[in-house]
């Protein structure tokens, strides 16, 4: 293989894992916009869409088409529900009792899923079916074509939502100002449960495309997964859209980027590494406000 | 300006001659806010009529902006009533109370600075379209009508101001005059019955007062809403407002049209000062 064809293979899972980070980080990243609030049970809703997909999928082997959908159902009921029971009653309550509410959260889901499936992991059947392409000398995986469609057209359609509609303006307007939203008609709650909603999908999305690539489902797999797409939303300036996108892909690059030069084994510390620089040097993140305390 | 006689309505206050014969837009009742055992606003009755521009006024700290946050519901009241036309508005959160048909303006400016400003006044219509959120993914075309509809609405809004040329920059880049005003346009298009303006001519300057004047007595008379306004400008109080409440130390110390609260004695010695000595050297 030359040089040319390992940097675009490895460019390709970049834009794979990447794909995937974003979807994830931007559920991270507009909860966070909208109440101040590092949702880590966010991950484990990825766990639990894997779950449902694979559910789906064995038990009862039904067409892909509908796991998909039921795994994307599944985590925006789940992330509404967790919204409305665990963090709707905290919201006077100090921002560091909702944290700890999110990590409490995160773990009743991983204890609950190990209760039910058990603690090993369950192999997800063939999710996606579609045969690999050749550009030039290099083949690109049906899994990783649709992942990257499928991600692209979710952030286009997210675009549209935020800039277009009374929905995705209200989300706008209690985020840089809950106070004057609400003076102007908007109701908090609707806004803040509508933003779980669409940041829950996403990350449905994100957990079938997940386990397309990784085809199996563990009580801890969204662990690992939820910090790296917290990685890539604080790299790409919490808070931001465009910048949960751009981070998402950052990290699926310089993830990629280690294995490729044969680091494979230290490509989570690489993630890591960059979230302590992000801190050190730019801790705002590429496209990160300015963030100004409220009065 | 409108020189216009105020009488009395049946509950206590006094409203323009023209808006007798209909329901007072906002009227308060006992009205009172504590902050721990400090009593910040105390018996507040006020009963602003249909089309009446409204005053409040008084020294800082007397609780003026206090008052607005009552009535919208920022705070909630510790005792009496606050009826919205003929909706009694204990028990509505803010945004209730902004469908109800309030709406105000900040002291400080709190645009929605990161959006445009069509979007800023699109965000206060909010209430008003129709459209739902799948039809705006899936693009529908209810979606396109209604979002053309609110876009033009919104339009016509900013011409009020002649501000149709600045619809796409941000919000947060205007001139501070420019920003004043888009709270205003904001404001309006929740589709207010009354209007609370808190401060609109702070830091302007006297031409840039005299317009806003003229714009505010238009827009009462164009959108046929009431208007109460803080505002420490006396010149843009006496000028425009038609009855006139001052605020001392959370309690009303009087009421009346501007030629009553310029001679009253007690305004003079809280608040308005005597400015004798300064005409007696004017006019030696």
């Amino acid at each position: 293989m030359s040089v040319f064809t390992t940097i675009v293979s490895q460019l390709i899972n970049g834009l794979q894992t990447g794909s995937v980070y974003a979807l994830i980080a931007l559920g991270y990243s507009m909860v966070y916009g909208i109440i101040l609030l590092l949702n880590f049970a966010h991950g484990d809703i990825i766990m639990v869409g894997a779950y449902t997909a694979w559910l789906f999928m064995v038990n009862f082997s039904q067409s892909p088409i509908i796991a998909v959908l039921a795994a994307i159902v599944a985590s925006t009921v789940l992330g509404v529900v967790i919204e409305k029971v665990a963090y709707t009653p905290l919201r006077q309550a100090p921002r560091l009792s909702l944290l700890i509410t999110a990590i409490g959260i995160s773990f009743l889901l991983e204890n609950l899923a190990q209760l039910i499936f058990g603690a090993g992991a369950k192999p997800m059947p063939k999710i996606v079916n579609v045969p690999s392409i050749s550009l030039g000398s290099v083949s690109v995986s049906g899994t990783a074509l649709v992942t990257l469609v499928v991600s692209v057209v979710s952030m286009l359609l997210l675009n549209l939502l935020i800039k277009r509609s009374k929905m995705g303006k209200a989300m706008r307007a209690v985020s840089e100002d809950t106070g004057a939203a609400q003076l102007m008609g908007i109701n908090i709650n609707r806004t803040i449960s509508f933003t779980f909603a669409v940041g829950s999908a996403l990350a449905g999305i994100g957990s079938v495309l997940y386990s397309a690539a990784y085809p199996q489902a563990s009580p801890t797999m969204g662990g690992m997964l939820g910090l790296k797409a917290f990685v890539a939303a604080v790299l790409g300036g919490i808070g931001s859209v465009p910048g949960a996108v751009i981070g998402g892909f950052c990290i699926g690059i310089a993830e990629a980027g280690a294995s490729a030069v044969g680091l494979s084994v230290w490509k989570d510390a690489v993630v890591f590494i960059i979230l302590i620089i992000v801190l050190i040097v730019k801790p705002t993140g590429l496209l990160g406000r300015n963030l100004q305390e409220k009065v | 300006m409108a020189e216009s006689k105020l009488v009395p309505v049946p509950s206590r206050g006094m409203v323009p001659e023209r808006d007798v014969s209909d329901r007072p837009v906002l009227e308060t009742l006992h009205l009172g806010v504590d902050f721990g055992g400090l009593v910040a606003v105390d018996e507040f009755n006020m009963v602003i009529g249909k089309t009446e521009i409204a005053g409040l006024i008084g020294p800082n700290g007397a609780g003026k902006t206090t008052v607005f946050n009552l009535l919208t519901k920022v705070y909630q009241p510790t005792r009496g009533t606050i009826l919205l036309g003929d909706k009694d508005t204990s028990g509505m959160n803010t945004s209730q109370v902004c469908k109800a048909g309030m709406a105000r303006t900040f002291q400080n400016i709190r645009l929605f600075n990161d959006m445009t400003v069509i979007e800023n006044v699109l965000v206060g219509h909010h209430n008003s379209i129709a459209y739902h959120t799948p039809n705006a993914i899936f693009r529908l075309p209810s979606f396109w009508r209604e979002e053309k509809e609110a876009r033009k609405r919104a339009l016509e809004l900013l011409s009020i101001f002649n501000m149709e040329d600045t619809a796409e920059a941000k919000a947060g880049s205007l001139p501070y005059g420019a920003q004043r005003r888009l709270e205003i346009v904001r404001a309006l298009a929740t589709n207010p019955t009354i209007l609370l303006l808190d401060e609109p001519a702070a830091g302007m300057n006297p031409t840039e007062t005299a317009e806003l004047m003229e714009n505010i007595v238009k827009i009462r008379d164009t959108f046929n809403i009431a208007i109460l306004l803080i505002e420490h400008d006396m010149r843009l109080v006496m000028g425009i407002c038609e009855g006139i409440a001052v605020l001392n130390y959370g309690k009303i110390i009087a009421k009346g049209t501007p030629e009553e609260i310029k001679s009253n004695p007690l305004v003079i010695d809280a608040y308005l000062g005597k400015k004798d000595d300064d005409e007696v050297e004017d006019d030696a």
